[in-house]
């Protein structure tokens, strides 16, 4: 069996901001939506199928939320689909997406992703108890505060390399339009003041709740070769999940995540990514997740991730710029937060990332995940057709 | 070109009214061991895992986080979740299997519809600005689709009476039946309209419940299963929700996907439709030409059990486990999900030749 050449030939984003008031969760996706088939050059009745991703249904409280979205997305007399994986699962909804058109299922999928933390308050949805854990934190950073310390503690990293993710990703947003956070008068001292909500994570140092969606449409190679503009080819996929909880896990360099970049590089032919890969969008919801990550998908040796970060590797004008949209860090709609990733790492290799373009660029990977750090999902695109 | 992918192995559990000292995840944890167990392989072995159940009914975020844990994802696995029915499970790893790279498919899916009041859950799933803040029921709604039903006059009370007469004899010989009994027609007929014109017959019991499949492609799996039920066919399709723009006495969403399983093929010698309510099975066989096929539901469908989430897989199960025992060559299987059938998977299984 061999797969099927896949291509983004469409990719569309609302612009994300704490609260979407002047639209329906209808209106939020169709905006999303409408503007992906517009620069596919399509219409509704082109597309085969609809793939929809979004994390828990009680961030906005409507129970299998798709259903209802159906008419909204054109999907009437469609194969209609809906991923759930946590926080990686706009990633992992592009990659379900893409597999219909790999195994010769359908030439032109339409995959949407979305939340209106608005209409709830995702901060307590996702303060869920964890058995056998006394029920101490609040939000997902006091989930993860213990696994950055954990990380500086393993690799000696000083206190300011949060503030200097913070700091580039949110100046980077400034050069996108579509961002939660436009902060013009951001600074080192700004977010360095800013209050500690778990130590050590600021709360300039956090993602918003956003109101947000993004979508794209995937092609077969026939219907890519046709395509007007510049495509985006899809070079590999991957996705991996473990277990919450596991005596032989290690949550801060998750084994899961490793294996899942070890995969989708070998797909796309890549043995050194730090050299290959030309831009990275990574899944940060808190600033010390760049080192982290920068780790865990094998762009730096362990322990080695902070010194990336203070030297301006990760800078737009860096060897391996990260986060060029301005990352979770600028924009959070959760379920959608990973396939902003996916589509900016297309916008890329096309050519069409506007003001946060990083010149060139001809392989680019997106990253996302969810859960405890415990799912994965992946992909590389390239402007070649593998 | 197609990939062969078949059904190797199936597992449920005996559906209950209400599994109050089990959690979820003790609930799963032995349907899993039990198909892995039939198939013969662990979790290491098996290609790619896949999961289907909503967290609203677990009354928590990220449910089936938990179930995970227990199905042993270490080292960590290649694996994904659907918001769906497990039938739509199984139809992504039926997917991730015609890619070539993978050759087995763990699918599972599990629910508690007991413990919060599932007509008023339900009513979640509508149109949230609309709809759902007049909280109807979903029985309400199955009424209304079948007053449409008996007003384009295509079917009568009596025909609804043989549908749930049949399908709960039926159910006597399947030993994970929640609701079974053998009870003349006339006597239901007999019986007052709980939501006029529905009965409380024609309406399914609720249960909690879990199953699991295993999947296996060409070669591997024919070393695996003596006799393979293979998938011909499978092919999903959803219609509007709002039911002022559906024909509710006809399920177009079912019919397409019907006809892009192949179900007109060839006679099958058994179907399971995922019928909640007695009135669908009539509106399921018309879509799917099955027209007064004597072998509909021998399992008791819906009526005998309706574990959310759960039911649909379930009906793959049973018509595997019939190819798979060697007492059906080809057989349909359906399933649904939304209000009044919105949206439907139809799934065409066959046996090799003896």
């Amino acid at each position: 069996m061999s797969k099927d050449r896949v291509a983004v030939v469409g990719i569309g984003q609302t612009k994300h901001q704490a609260t979407r008031g002047d639209v329906s969760m209808a209106g939020l996706v169709r905006e999303a939506a409408s503007r992906a088939l517009t620069d596919a050059g399509m219409t509704w009745s082109d597309i085969d199928a609809v793939v929809v991703g979004k994390a828990p249904d009680f961030f906005e409280g409507v129970m299998m939320p798709e259903l209802y979205l159906a008419d909204a997305l054109g999907a009437n007399g469609k194969p209609l689909f809906r991923v759930h994986t946590a926080g990686s699962v706009g990633g992992s909804t592009a990659i379900v997406a893409a597999q219909l058109v790999q195994a010769g299922i359908h030439e032109r999928v339409l995959t949407v992703a979305f939340e209106k933390q608005s209409e709830s308050d995702a901060m307590w949805a996702l303060s869920m108890p964890i058995p056998f854990q006394p029920p101490l934190h609040a939000g997902a950073g006091g989930y993860f505060a213990p696994h950055i310390r954990s990380y500086m503690a393993r690799s000696q990293a000083p206190d300011h390399i949060g503030i200097l993710v913070a700091l580039k990703d949110r100046t980077n947003a400034l050069k996108n339009p579509y961002a939660h956070l436009h902060d013009h008068e951001i600074s080192f001292d700004s977010i360095k003041d800013s209050m500690m909500l778990w130590d050590p994570v600021r709360y300039a140092e956090t993602c918003p709740s956003s109101d947000g969606a993004c979508a794209m449409v995937l092609a077969s190679e026939a219907v890519a070769d046709r395509a007007e503009g510049p495509v985006a080819w899809i070079k590999g996929t991957a996705m991996r999940s473990e277990p919450t909880m596991s005596a032989d896990r290690d949550p801060v360099l998750p084994r899961g995540g490793s294996d899942c970049a070890a995969d989708v590089y070998r797909q796309a032919g890549i043995t050194d990514p730090r050299r290959e890969v030309d831009c990275v969008e990574m899944y940060v919801p808190f600033s010390w997740f760049e080192p982290m990550w920068l780790e865990n998908l094998h762009f730096a040796p362990s322990g080695e991730g902070w010194k990336y970060v203070e030297d301006g590797v990760t800078q737009m004008d860096g060897d391996l710029p990260v986060n060029m949209s301005g990352g979770v860090l600028s924009s959070n709609p959760i379920g959608a937060s990973g396939m902003l990733r996916f589509a900016e790492a297309a916008l890329q290799v096309r050519g069409q990332a506007g003001e946060h373009q990083i010149d060139g660029a001809r392989t680019a990977v997106g990253h996302a995940y969810g859960g405890g750090s415990q799912f994965f999902a992946m992909w590389v695109v390239g402007s070649e057709k593998p | 070109m197609v990939r062969d992918v078949a059904v190797i192995a199936f597992a449920q559990m005996p559906n209950v009214r209400a599994e109050t000292v089990l959690n979820e995840v003790e609930m799963l944890m032995p349907v899993i061991h039990d198909v892995r167990q039939r198939a013969g392989l662990d979790q290491q072995q098996i290609g790619f895992t896949c999961s289907g159940s909503t967290d609203y009914l677990s009354g928590q975020a990220f449910s089936f986080v938990s179930t995970l844990d227990g199905v042993g994802p270490w080292p960590p696995i290649q694996e994904s979740h659907v918001e769906m029915d497990g039938a739509w499970a199984l139809y992504e790893a039926w997917v991730k299997l015609q890619l070539g790279d993978l050759d087995t498919a763990l699918v599972y899916c599990y629910s508690k519809s007991a413990p919060g009041p599932l007509q008023e859950v339900l009513s979640r799933q509508l149109d949230p600005y609309h709809v759902a803040p007049l909280w109807p029921d979903a029985i309400s709604l199955a009424a209304l689709q079948t007053r449409s039903l008996l007003d384009a006059g295509k079917a009568t009370e009596a025909d609804f009476a043989e549908v749930v007469a049949r399908s709960r004899r039926n159910a006597m010989d399947n030993p994970n039946a929640q609701l079974a009994w053998d009870r003349a027609e006339a006597d239901l007929l007999a019986e007052e309209p709980m939501v006029d014109p529905l009965r409380k017959h024609d309406c399914p019991p609720i249960s909690d419940g879990a199953s699991a499949v295993i999947l296996a492609a060409g070669d591997r799996a024919r070393e695996l299963c003596a006799r393979p039920a293979w998938i011909r066919g499978i092919d999903h399709r959803i219609e509007p929700m709002a039911l002022g723009l559906r024909d509710l006495t006809v399920s177009a969403s079912t019919r397409l996907a019907g006809e892009k399983a192949g179900v007109g093929g060839a006679p099958m010698d058994v179907a399971e439709l995922h019928a909640p309510f007695s009135p669908q099975e009539l509106i399921l066989r018309d879509a799917l030409g099955l027209g007064d096929h004597d072998n509909v539901n021998p399992s008791g469908g819906a009526l005998a059990a309706n574990p959310m989430m759960v039911a649909g897989l379930t009906r793959i199960g049973e018509v595997a486990q019939r190819i798979i025992d060697g007492t059906a060559m080809r057989g349909v299987a359906h399933a649904t999900s939304g209000p009044c059938l919105q949206q439907n998977l139809v799934t065409v299984l066959e046996g090799d030749p003896t």
